[in-house]
């Protein structure tokens, strides 16, 4: 039951930092003009910050639900983890500096440190999110050994490519729903070319572990996941932004969602000896725990996802260039 | 290299740093939505000026807040993995709840604050401000929740080995926290108070040298204005409101610190009674509060008990703090340690996993110089700022300040000293608590087989290169951050209200055509 809670929370997390990550990744890697720049950050301006409180909670909740899980985890993706944190300080920041930034080149800085952060971030959580499912050298304690690079191999990669991949199909689908003018022609062209190859690590990383652990249920859903990615990409070439975006989230969803059902009972396995894999039983809190934490969880995230919702819904008008302001300039009185 | 110096130092230094922003979020939210209150009710023109200025202050600085509370977050597994294992049944539920309940209504809120200027109607503007500064009082419980687990732990049995929650209710009304929880805010609302006086006096002083307002003949402050919006009669009612409340916020902050503190030196002599010696550098059983001691230092560079030389001690005064009378002794030192060695062992248990560590002597004494100073620096800073409040408040009680540019330069230097008694406070109460992290609970049965030392809490598979990697690429981000959020206030301060509201500056002349922006375009975009 926390194993569903703790993946709805990650799955919660991509679906929604995952587009305002990749609009930061494409702050650079395609608006080419300030205008542009400026309805791309307004466009996830009122509602990222609220985006990435769904990571503190995934990471909160594994703690309270799993500490041993959420120990492991943390102490042996030690170096990837640090990279992650710095990345997301700095996207945090250029955020609300960007706009307050005088001259032209603070300004260019920090475009690139909202781009780079937004990618070197989800390289980061994604390499994190495919270790989790693969597997690290943990001894029978559960902490790692073999030094500070053990985790680093091909599996990392994937997972960092298919989050990069996944949200920068998010943040173009995104796009094309909220904005107007040329950042929805380009969303809706690069899906319609592109969508599967965006996600194809994705799609790679949920089949091979669905592979090493095959299960009815995660076929089931990886299936899904697939017709999701059809409809999505069905749509694209239809304008039917509305329904991309759908499509997206039905990928993500039931794609991510067959990884963990796969995985489970498991939730970090050591790749030195089963008998040390951390398991949904091994490493979970207290009954007692569990139960304080599910009353939580049953009153609030329910509240959670309707004033989430509400922001949205304030804020769903399409924006385009005519709509930014001129920017402030603040001089002394 | 040790783990373990490296991992303090860095849990030392982000912490800190994570709680220059908290208090200035947590006691400027509280006097913003004040003020936007002030103006929905009252219409007047001023509120809405300072709730802008102050807005973008706030904002500047609250997201530094968010991007170093997510380092927190993540540190508890990173470097002390085995502290994790540890508590993670407790301590993990307030910090899950914490982002649950707290972070997300804080953030979603400001969100909407923030971009729903004229986008929403101005009662649920009001409103989601009031949330997101109630999510930021809210997350300041939760997280104290599990801070005073640390230093007192309730609710809990030891089970097989790690600590098992057995009452959330006990561990949510931790006595300890009780007392925790109003001395922090107020020690933030300390911060917003000084913060409010030091600014407004400056733009005061500022309307004062340049000959916009001048003063009559008993002193009383005469009104002028240099024709522009941003100049005007309405600009000086702004800045003295803020003067005013902000004197008024620093003053009670401080007293209400004062009382609170009182009470949390009376349970920590209870719960952590090693702790307070070590404030007072009380070697001997006494009754005297100890203004300066003199503290020696043996060969091997810690403090040994032996040459403290009590130089001016205020008799009683100890023991008033203690017990609220002035005759109880207080324990010193020399009787506690034993009685610690006595119940917690002389020396680690020799472990591999606790590294070179293991087998060593505790040293239950902490680091007395940083009690001891820590507590003193805590008290005294809060002191200035309420001084500094105190004479602010008196001499501008005619509207106005003076046209001395010392005193306006002191009047920015007291904005320091809330923070600099904040961070004193949370030095000395967490290094105070050393050798433990969680300190033992000696009242209760059940309980009190849960502390752990420092030195077993730490990471056993993470190396010395790698938390050096994460101190330094955070201290030095870190650090360069620091000096933008400080560059940008000071550009956003000196910009006075039209920093919050451009369309002060806007030309007097085309107000009819362009005043009103065309309902088209967004009223703020980054
Ligand atoms: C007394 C108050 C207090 C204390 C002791 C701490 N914090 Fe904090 N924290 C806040 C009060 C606060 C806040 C006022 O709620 C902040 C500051 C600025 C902000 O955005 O929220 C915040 C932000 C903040 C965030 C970002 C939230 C977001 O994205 O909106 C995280 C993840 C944490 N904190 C986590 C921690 C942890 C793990 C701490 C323990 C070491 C910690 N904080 C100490
Ligand atoms: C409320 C939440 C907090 C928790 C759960 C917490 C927990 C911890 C932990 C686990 C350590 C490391 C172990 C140790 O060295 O003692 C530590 C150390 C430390 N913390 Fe806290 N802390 C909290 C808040 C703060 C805040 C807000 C500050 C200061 C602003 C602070 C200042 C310190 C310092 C200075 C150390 C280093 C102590 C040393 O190395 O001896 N803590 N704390
Ligand atoms: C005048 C009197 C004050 C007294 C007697 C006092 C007393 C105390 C005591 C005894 C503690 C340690 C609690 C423990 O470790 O169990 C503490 C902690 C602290 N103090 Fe003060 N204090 C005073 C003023 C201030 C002021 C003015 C500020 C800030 C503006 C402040 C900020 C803090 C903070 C942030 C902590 C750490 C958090 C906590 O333990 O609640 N204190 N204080």
């Amino acid at each position: 039951m926390w194993f569903i809670l703790i993946a709805v929370l990650w799955i919660g997390y991509l679906v929604l930092d995952g587009f305002d990550l990749g609009v930061g990744m494409l702050m650079t890697g395609w608006a080419k003009n300030e205008s542009q720049r400026r309805v791309l950050l307004n466009s996830i301006g009122p509602v990222w910050d609220g985006n990435e409180v769904w990571l503190v909670t995934a990471a909160g909740a594994t703690f309270a639900a799993f500490p041993h899980w959420y120990a492991s985890m943390f102490a042996g993706l030690y170096i990837p983890l640090t990279l992650a944190l710095v990345a997301l300080i700095l996207r945090a920041v250029s955020i609300e500096y960007r706009g307050k930034a005088q001259s032209q080149m603070t300004r260019n800085l920090w475009t690139w440190a909202m781009a780079g952060g937004s990618f070197v971030a989800a390289f980061a959580i994604g390499a994190m999110l495919a270790l989790t499912t693969t597997g690290l050298p943990l001894d029978e304690f559960g902490d790692r050994v073999g030094g500070p690079f053990a985790w680093l191999n091909g599996w990392a990669i994937l997972g960092g490519l298919a989050v990069v991949g996944i949200s920068l199909a998010q943040g173009w689908a995104f796009l094309s729903l909220k904005t107007l003018g040329a950042p929805r022609e380009a969303g809706n062209r690069q899906l319609r070319r592109y969508l599967p190859i965006y996600l194809l690590p994705a799609a790679l990383w949920a089949v091979l572990v669905v592979l090493r652990y095959p299960k009815v249920m995660s076929w089931a859903m990886l299936a899904v996941a697939v017709l999701g990615l059809v409809l999505a990409w069905a749509c694209s070439a239809r304008r039917m932004e509305g329904l991309t975006f759908t499509g997206m989230v039905i990928f993500i969803v039931f794609g991510v969602g067959a990884i963990f059902v796969s995985l489970y009972p498991n939730v970090l396995p050591s790749t030195l000896d089963e008998a040390y894999n951390l398991t949904v039983t091994s490493s979970s809190s207290s009954e007692y725990t569990l139960s304080i934490m599910a009353v939580v969880t049953a009153i609030f995230l329910p509240l959670v996802l309707a004033y989430s919702a509400w922001s949205y819904w304030m804020f769903r008008q399409r924006l385009g260039e005519h709509h930014i302001p001129e920017s402030a300039v603040v001089t002394p009185v | 290299m040790d783990p373990l110096e490296v991992a303090r130092w860095q849990f030392g230094i982000t912490t800190v740093y994570h709680f220059l922003m908290v208090p200035l979020t947590i006691g400027l939210g509280i006097v913003l939505a004040t003020m936007q209150t002030a103006w929905h009710r009252t219409g007047k023109e001023q509120y809405l000026r300072m709730t802008k200025f102050w807005g973008k202050i706030f904002m500047i600085n609250f997201i530094m807040g968010v991007a170093t509370g997510l380092v927190q977050e993540f540190q508890f597994g990173m470097a002390w993995s085995e502290y994790s294992r540890f508590v993670g049944d407790v301590f993990g539920a307030p910090l899950a709840m914490e982002a649950l309940i707290a972070f997300f209504l804080e953030s979603v809120f400001i969100g909407v604050w923030v971009f729903g200027w004229g986008r929403v109607r101005p009662r649920v503007h009001l409103t989601v401000l009031w949330l997101a500064v109630i999510g930021s009082v809210v997350s300041a419980y939760f997280i104290l929740a599990a801070n005073s687990f640390m230093q007192h732990p309730v609710g809990v049995e030891f089970v097989d080995g790690r600590a098992q929650m057995v009452d959330f209710w006990a561990v949510m009304t931790n006595p300890t926290l009780l007392v925790h929880f109003p001395h922090t805010i107020f020690g933030a609302l300390a911060v917003a108070g000084s913060m409010l006086l030091g600014i407004a006096w400056y733009h005061l002083w500022k309307r004062r040298k340049e000959g916009i307002d001048t003063v009559d003949d008993n002193g009383y402050v005469v009104v002028g204005s240099n024709g522009s919006k941003g100049r005007d009669e309405i600009d000086y009612k702004g800045w003295r409101s803020s003067f005013r409340w902000g004197g008024w916020v620093a003053i009670v902050a401080f007293l209400g610190t004062a009382f609170t503190g009182h009470a949390q030196a009376q349970m920590m002599i209870e719960q952590q009674p090693l702790k307070m010696a070590a404030a007072e550098a009380a070697c001997h059983d006494g009754t005297g509060f100890s203004v300066l001691s003199v503290a020696g230092r043996d060969g091997e560079g810690a403090t040994t008990c032996d040459d403290v030389v009590g130089v001016f001690e205020i008799p009683g005064l100890l023991s008033f703090l203690a017990h609220n009378d002035f005759s109880t002794p207080v324990e010193g030192v020399n009787s506690l340690i034993p009685e610690y060695e006595e119940q917690f062992g002389t020396h680690l248990p020799d472990d591999p996993r606790y590294g070179e560590r293991a087998g060593s002597e505790i040293e239950y004494l902490p680091i007395m110089e940083v009690t001891y100073w820590g507590f003193r620096a805590m008290i005294t800073f809060g002191g200035i700022a309420a001084l500094a409040a105190g004479i602010g408040l008196w001499i501008g009680r005619k509207g106005t300040v003076p046209h001395d540019k010392t005193l306006m330069n002191m009047a920015w230097l007291s904005i320091l000293a809330p923070f600099a008694a904040n961070s004193a406070g949370w030095v000395f109460t967490e290094m105070g608590r050393q050798p433990f992290t969680v300190a033992p609970n000696l009242d209760l049965a059940g309980v009190d087989q849960v502390w752990q030392f420092t030195a077993a809490a730490v990471s056993p598979g993470v190396s010395g290169e790698e938390i050096i990697f994460s101190l330094v690429a955070l201290t030095l981000i870190y650090a360069l951050l620091l000096v933008v959020e400080i560059v940008l206030l000071v550009r956003y301060i000196r910009g006075g209200h039209p920093a919050g509201m451009p369309e002060l500056l806007a030309d007097e002349d085309d107000d009819d055509d362009h005043d009103k922006p065309s309902s088209d375009v967004l009223s703020f975009a980054y």
